[in-house]
């Protein structure tokens, strides 16, 4: 990166750290920070989508669509994370090209699995085979973003479901007194104060998400824990240009930082967006705010 | 005049064909000096080199793939890249699952390598990548087997004194015991394993395999194989 990179002296100087943070493959071990960010910021929103579909579906009074909503925060919430992390990569991968390959392959005999191998017809393939690179792990990413989805969906769903019902009954008759549908009571009355209810069970889940981020790993994505491990592994001389032993155990603490940093903030945060909440609700909080300004 | 342009379509077609294959190469990235991650970045190391020289020989194009050792065979049946070439020794029990090449590293030896002389490699605890040849054969040595998922950790569990010696392939071990300064030696003798390293195809894919399979006998042939051997693993190991 720098040109005195090149000379012999920086060797065993303070300099050489500087150069030895810089190098191609410490710039995607930083991009990977950008990656594990980007998946929250994904990850939170639709998941939260997820969760408020959910519950939702559980409080309908149609009894299948409860039924749906109810078996999916059951199940969900039932087995491990992980086997669900391990199953939705290959399932959903192996699902989208299967049927990818029913709708542009009809003529295609030759079975999909013969022995241990999936194959399609090759323009059946997500993404193409001939796709660059970027293509392949922007896809994997976003089948991550599904699974993380899906995951903490079950869990907010069941979050929102437990406000919902929260929310105290006397101002849901009072807006039916008034005359309002099942529908205006929904979004004017329930789900305005649902979310104070909501709130310590949501953040809970975003802090647990935080730290669910180095699953990532395991579903083929590189993200900072693979390069921690890469980074950090002995490098003989031979090799590189940079032989150090192993340093796993920096490199590491280095993510550890990352991450109690990321959910202190985070804490702080959630804290200020509760007392917002709190403000003028009929809750032990709200409660405290009016006596306090009093 | 018709004829000329039809053929001319179909030699346009074919010749697109042709070049719209991608031939992605499944690779761990993590066991210098058949393949690791260059300070760029990269993929780099004696397979890379001569996957790339195969695919030019084939007139192939091919894209690079990371994939961890413990999936790697999982992820290749299943479709996510079309080749293995990690260093893989070709085995029966893996040839049931995939098919191999012909070798282009003739069968190797593996060695082990403790901490200190002296160290009982039958009886003792013997560290060894997960799903390796070396795993198998630690297992029915009478010593104690620990896996490791890469091989990286197998060396720091000989470091750490959580195994007394590790078994690996020669080739891996020897820049590491010139690296360490005297910590790490080797021990025992060198145990013959394998029948040499292989590239990994899935096994529907007999067309893509003869392609690689001739482009190997010419690399053999014209002395190329031999030089890149040379280069990567040092002087007289080319032996084809």
């Amino acid at each position: 990166m720098f040109s005195y990179c090149t000379d012999p002296d920086t060797l065993g100087t303070f300099r050489w750290f500087s150069c030895y943070l810089t190098t191609g493959v410490h710039m995607s071990f930083y991009w990977a920070f950008l990656k594990v960010l980007v998946l929250l910021a994904i990850t939170a929103p639709v998941a939260l989508a997820f969760g408020f579909g959910g519950a939702i579906a559980a409080r309908s009074h149609v009894l299948p669509v409860s039924w749906l909503g109810k078996g999916y925060i059951a199940i969900v919430r039932g087995v491990p994370d992980i086997a669900f992390f391990l199953f939705f990569v290959i399932a959903l991968d192996q699902g989208f090209e299967m049927l990818k390959h029913w709708v542009v392959c009809p003529d295609w005999t030759d079975p999909i699995r013969q022995g241990n191998d999936f194959l399609v017809c090759p323009q059946a393939k997500v993404p193409l085979g001939t796709a660059p690179e970027w293509v392949h792990q922007t896809y994997s990413f976003f089948i991550a973003v599904i699974t993380f989805s899906i995951v903490f969906g079950a869990f907010a769903a069941n979050v929102l479901f437990g406000a919902m019902r929260a929310v105290p009954h006397a101002q849901i008759e009072t807006a039916e007194a008034y005359g309002m549908t099942r529908r205006q009571t929904f979004w004017r009355i329930l789900v305005p104060q649902m979310w104070v209810y909501a709130l310590p069970g949501l953040s809970n889940l975003w802090m647990v998400l935080i730290k669910a981020t180095p699953l990532l790993f395991l579903l083929g994505v590189e993200d900072i824990v693979y390069w921690a491990r890469e980074l950090g592994g002995t490098k003989t001389p031979r090799f590189t240009d940079y032989p150090h032993p192993d340093w796993r155990m920096w490199y590491f603490l280095a993510l550890l930082v990352f991450y109690l940093a990321f959910t202190r903030v985070s804490e702080i945060v959630l804290e200020r967006l509760m007392q917002r909440l709190s403000h003028g609700q009929a809750t032990t909080g709200g409660e405290a705010q009016r006596k306090a300004a009093a | 005049m018709k004829t000329l342009m039809l053929s001319a379509a179909a030699l346009a077609m074919t010749a697109s064909i042709g070049f719209a294959q991608t031939v992605r190469m499944g690779t761990e990235g993590a066991y210098p000096p058949y393949n690791f991650i260059n300070d760029a970045g990269e993929i780099d190391g004696f397979e890379r080199e001569v996957g790339d020289e195969l695919c030019a020989r084939a007139s192939l194009t091919c894209e690079w793939v990371k994939n961890d050792w413990d999936s790697i065979i999982p992820n290749l049946v299943s479709g996510n890249y079309d080749t293995i070439i990690a260093g893989m020794s070709i085995t029966a029990e893996r040839d049931e699952v995939i098919d191999f090449t012909q070798d282009y590293y003739p069968p190797t030896a593996s060695a082990y390598v403790a901490a200190a002389e002296g160290v009982d490699v039958t009886g003792g605890v013997v560290a060894a990548q997960t799903a390796t040849i070396q795993a198998g054969y630690v297992a029915e040595s009478g010593a104690t087997l620990v896996e490791f998922a890469t091989p990286e950790e197998t060396i720091a569990a000989v470091r750490n004194g959580e195994a007394d010696a590790v078994l690996a392939d020669r080739d891996y071990l020897v820049p590491l015991v010139e690296a360490s300064g005297g910590e790490l030696v080797f021990v025992g003798d060198p145990v013959p394993l394998g029948g040499g390293v292989g590239m990994g195809l899935r096994e529907s894919d007999g067309e893509l395999r003869a392609k690689f399979d001739a482009a190997i006998t010419s690399m053999k042939a014209d002395g190329t194989l031999n030089a890149m051997l040379d280069k990567w693993f040092g002087e007289g190991t080319g032996t084809y």
